[in-house]
Order: C-alpha cells, then sequence, then structure tokens
C-alpha cells in the first residue's frame, strides 16, 4: 500500500528527569514497538531518575524555569497563550500541582504511570540501558534501578548497540 | 471506499485494508486476514484478544489500548507481542474487523 522505506529501529536518549521529559520517551518507545519497530532508551544524566527504584514515581513537572508552561492546564482554563508565572512556580507545592494536573490528564489517556510504564515497555521488548558514566558520578549500581534495566552502558557501547538505528534525542 | 475479496465474502475496507463495517466479519474473514499478517493459525489465545476487542470497538466505538488488553482482556502485554508479532494493537484490529487504531499508546 505504502511506498516509503519504514523506520526499522530506535535508539532513544533521555537525558532530563522531569515528568513531561522522561514520558516522551516512553511514549516514543512503546509506539515504536507496537510498530514493530526495534526500540531501545538510553537513560544518562538525570534522566536516570525515571530508572532509579527511589524516583521513578515520583518525577516533577518543572514549573521554574520552564519557559514554555502556561496556563492551559484542565481546570484552570486558561488561554494557552498566558505564561506560567515562573515566580508562583517556586512557591512548595506548587510543582507537585502540575504534576499531579498532569498525571491526572495523562490517566485519562490511557498513559500509565512511570513505574508501570516500564513495565509495559520491557514487556513489549524495548531495551532499556543506564548509562555508564552518569551512573559512576550519581555512585549508583544496578541494585538501584527497576528491574527492567538491562545493563549500564558506556556511549562506545551504546552507538554499538544502536548500529542502523535512528538515534533520538529527546 | 474500497472493497476486497476475502474469503468468499465482499467487504468494504478503508484505505489502510482495514474493515469499515465491522458487523459483516466472520471467523472465516479473521482467519484469511491472520493468515495475510503470517499468523497461520488463530489460537484459543487469539481469539480472546479478538473478542476482547471487538467488544469494546461495540461499547466504545474504538479499539482498546495495550494496557486496557493487559489488564482487562486476561492476556499479557508480553503474550500479545508474541501472538501478534511486528504490532499487536494493528493487527489485532486488522483481524478483528475493527478499525485501524488512532492512539498513540
Amino acid at each position: 500500500m505504502s511506498e516509503y522505506e519504514p523506520v526499522k529501529k530506535v535508539s532513544l536518549v533521555c537525558a532530563k528527569g522531569g515528568l513531561e521529559e522522561v514520558y516522551p520517551s516512553l511514549i516514543m518507545a512503546n509506539g515504536a514497538r507496537m510498530e514493530g519497530i526495534d526500540a531501545s532508551i538510553f537513560f544518562t544524566f538525570f534522566g536516570l531518575n525515571a530508572i532509579i527504584k527511589k524516583t521513578h514515581n515520583n518525577l516533577k513537572v518543572a514549573t521554574v524555569g520552564n519557559a514554555a508552561l502556561n496556563m492551559a492546564m484542565p481546570m484552570l482554563k486558561m488561554p494557552i497563550t498566558i505564561p506560567f508565572p515562573t515566580l508562583l512556580g517556586a512557591i512548595p507545592g506548587i510543582s507537585n500541582f502540575a504534576t499531579w494536573l498532569m498525571k491526572n490528564e495523562m490517566e485519562k489517556l490511557d498513559v500509565p504511570p512511570v513505574g508501570e510504564f516500564l513495565e509495559m515497555c520491557d514487556d513489549a521488548g524495548v531495551e532499556i540501558y543506564a548509562c555508564k558514566m552518569t551512573v559512576d558520578m550519581f555512585k549508583l549500581t544496578m541494585d538501584d534501578f527497576v528491574p527492567q534495566v538491562k545493563g549500564i552502558m558506556t556511549v562506545g557501547e551504546f552507538y554499538k548497540k544502536s548500529a542502523g538505528a535512528q538515534i533520538i534525542f529527546t | 471506499m474500497a472493497t476486497r475479496e476475502i474469503a468468499g465474502a465482499t467487504v468494504e475496507v478503508d484505505s489502510d485494508g482495514y474493515m469499515t463495517d465491522h458487523k459483516s466479519w466472520n471467523k472465516e474473514i479473521a482467519d484469511a486476514f491472520a493468515k495475510e499478517q503470517g499468523i497461520d493459525e488463530l489460537t484459543d489465545r487469539h481469539n480472546i484478544v479478538i473478542e476482547f476487542m471487538r467488544k469494546e470497538f461495540e461499547e466504545n466505538g474504538t479499539g482498546p489500548s495495550i494496557r486496557k488488553l493487559n489488564k482487562q482482556s486476561g492476556v499479557s502485554t508480553k503474550e500479545l507481542y508474541q501472538l501478534f508479532p511486528g504490532g499487536p494493537a494493528k493487527k489485532a484490529a486488522l483481524i478483528a474487523g475493527i478499525p485501524k487504531p488512532q492512539g498513540c499508546i
């Protein structure tokens, strides 16, 4: 039916650990598997928070220094053109509130919480890796990670693993 | 709207080959679609998924997400990928005679 050459393999790099920064990697990796595309995610720097047992279910939406954050959040019912004031974002609890709003909306769209999403990705055949350099910097070991993490890789190993893949930095 | 011959019947399909009227679906059509997708035989496990998808579609007007299948159909995500290799939601919808799933999840 279609004549284009489909993507066969993707390698995603997730370097940031905000909830709104981790979801895209998970959605794109899972979505790739749904299309029969091989997928792996390489978590690095603060992106590691998404796969650390103690932090992965407590990721937050950044309400400070997030230039694109706006007032179009549900319930607030304000236009998307009004930015969310950074000063407000610094008030204790505001980030939790924004996170709660986003999680609520995600649930309505049938997007699971991060922990369940990692399980879903793993079951779907997404390969999940942690970056060796950041793991060393944060003094972490495999025991700190959720069981879906397949291993700790260097950048070189990541590139080797990504042979023939489209590499996507989210 | 295009039509195609499958398992001795003429059915209406969309541009991606998905049936547009799930009521004209039957088991023989399912078998024929499955063979085209490289699934030689539809087992009881396949049929659980197919029936769940059809029921969901009839109730909600859209097929279920993989998450819902995992939680409610009794077939895990892992098994789902084994049953329908290369894209479970898409392939199962095609075989079940319902439209292509529109969600990203």
